[in-house]
């Protein structure tokens, strides 16, 4: 698909979802028109820019080197995980966290080699967004965000507080910190290549499909991997006879 | 769970296979049965880490699928509206929905390299019909979670879902089918899905 076609795609969606043509309206998404917009327009930001650039970065650079960056990045994570780890009061997992942090800074070379996850001290990935989760706060409403992509309300009000702390605690340099997060969001979309590449054939819905992927995965973050079961979700509108079909 | 068990299980299940008085293999060693299997295959051919789907639809089909109720896995990611559909659209559904899953695995399966599979505790009675085994992909980077619902059969236990990462797959279709399924019916559900399939058929 080209980026054209794509666009179009999109802008039919889009139009449809305006029109209310499209039945199945997700309690969770209210904002859908627009979040769709938004979506389309990172999705041809990233085929234009990001893809290509991340694709070129894993053909060019060593997986050697790529682990190393990664490592970085994680390490660096790390840290903000194990301070929501005791915001959430969980203080073994954050004790935990903190081994690790420690350990690959101090012998993985300031966090480039993963030496803790070989000792047992594996990663657990904790943000600002799923410790008020842990604390009753609902997700709320489905948001796509541009350049940042898929987040809901909750995750949005955290999501300041996780920036900043990604790279603004590394320097105080805005150029380094540009550098820096260039850095990481190429080493991010590199890990996504195949994966992305799997959506594009299994999803009917690019759009829906992240969607409720992303919603689902964050519920199940939330609590640590082992949700509640849901009820059976309430059952969308009856089709009306008088709507158009969807184009195809 | 031990390599031993495992082994024991397996001769077990494959000496008394066709034997009418099968014992049932715990839902956990199934599992950890069938992703050996899998990834042991995987690992021995070099056509399916290059990514030919035919091969690995193949061994699908062959390992997996004997141990999945699909119908279920269907009916459930369609809904109500499967109770509206006729026979012949159920098997319809069955059939395209299938190649989907599939190509999923596939893909997902072109990824494997040193990854080993490892069951977590598992809580349930002795009496259940309905379990949920939990495991964990270790190999490079973070374990990936994967888990699976599995339901009694008899004597045997059968996967109705699996859940990826925190997100069970059949929860994962159920609003894009209900998006289909409100814009062009079931027909309208079954055209999307075999057009879906058949571009990436094209497509690799």
């Amino acid at each position: 698909m080209t980026p054209a076609d794509r666009l179009r795609c999109v802008a039919a969606a889009g139009l449809l979802a305006a029109s209310g043509a499209t039945h199945a309206q997700s309690a969770s998404d209210p904002f859908e028109g627009w979040n769709r917009a938004v979506f389309g327009f990172n999705e041809d930001l990233d085929e234009a820019v990001l893809k290509p650039v991340a694709t070129a970065y894993t053909n060019v650079v060593p997986e050697l080197v790529r682990t190393g960056v990664s490592n970085f990045f994680g390490n660096f994570r790390d840290g903000w995980s194990a301070i929501n780890e005791l915001l959430q009061a969980k203080p073994i997992a954050a004790a935990q966290m903190t081994m690790r942090v420690a350990t690959n800074t101090l012998f993985g070379i300031g966090g480039v080699i993963d030496v803790a996850s070989d000792l047992g001290l594996e990663r657990q990935r904790e943000d600002f967004g799923q410790t008020l989760g842990r604390w009753g706060l609902p997700a709320g409403p489905y948001l796509v965000w541009p350049l940042l992509g898929p987040s809901s309300l909750r995750d949005s009000v955290a999501l300041p507080l996780d920036l900043s702390w990604a790279t603004g605690a590394l320097t105080n340099d805005g150029v380094v910190r540009i550098g820096l997060t260039t850095v990481e969001l190429i080493d991010v979309r590199a890990s996504l290549l195949g994966a992305s590449r799997i959506i594009g054939d299994i999803a009917l819905d690019k759009y829906v499909f992240i969607r409720d992927g992303y919603l689902a995965r964050r519920r199940s973050m939330v609590y640590d991997g082992e949700p509640p079961e849901l009820a059976e979700p309430p059952e969308p509108a009856e089709p009306q006879d008088d709507a158009p079909a969807a184009a195809k | 769970m031990s390599l031993k068990q495992v082994l024991a299980a397996l001769s077990m299940g494959l000496a008394l296979a066709g034997a009418q008085a099968q014992p049932a293999t715990a839902p956990d060693a199934l599992i950890k049965q069938v992703s050996t299997e899998v990834i042991d295959s995987v690992k021995g051919d070099k056509a399916i880490q290059a990514g030919d789907v035919g091969k690995i639809i193949e061994l699908v089909d062959t390992k997996v699928m004997p141990h999945v109720n699909f119908q279920r896995m269907t009916a459930s990611a369609v809904g109500r509206h499967w109770r509206a559909a006729t026979p012949e659209q159920q098997k319809r559904l069955q059939d395209e929905f299938k190649i989907l899953i599939v190509r999923t695995y596939a893909g997902a399966l072109t990824q494997v390299k040193d990854q080993t599979v490892q069951l977590k505790p598992m809580r349930a009675g002795a009496d259940d019909s309905e379990v949920v085994v939990r495991t964990e992909v270790k190999g490079k980077g973070d374990p990936i979670q994967l888990d699976y619902r599995l339901e009694k059969n008899g004597t045997s236990w059968r996967i109705y879902d699996v859940n990826v990462l925190g997100v069970w797959l059949v929860e994962q279709y159920r609003s894009s089918f209900a998006q289909e399924i409100g814009a062009g019916g079931i027909d309208g559900l079954i055209a999307k899905l075999a057009e879906r399939n058949k571009a990436a058929a094209t497509k690799t």
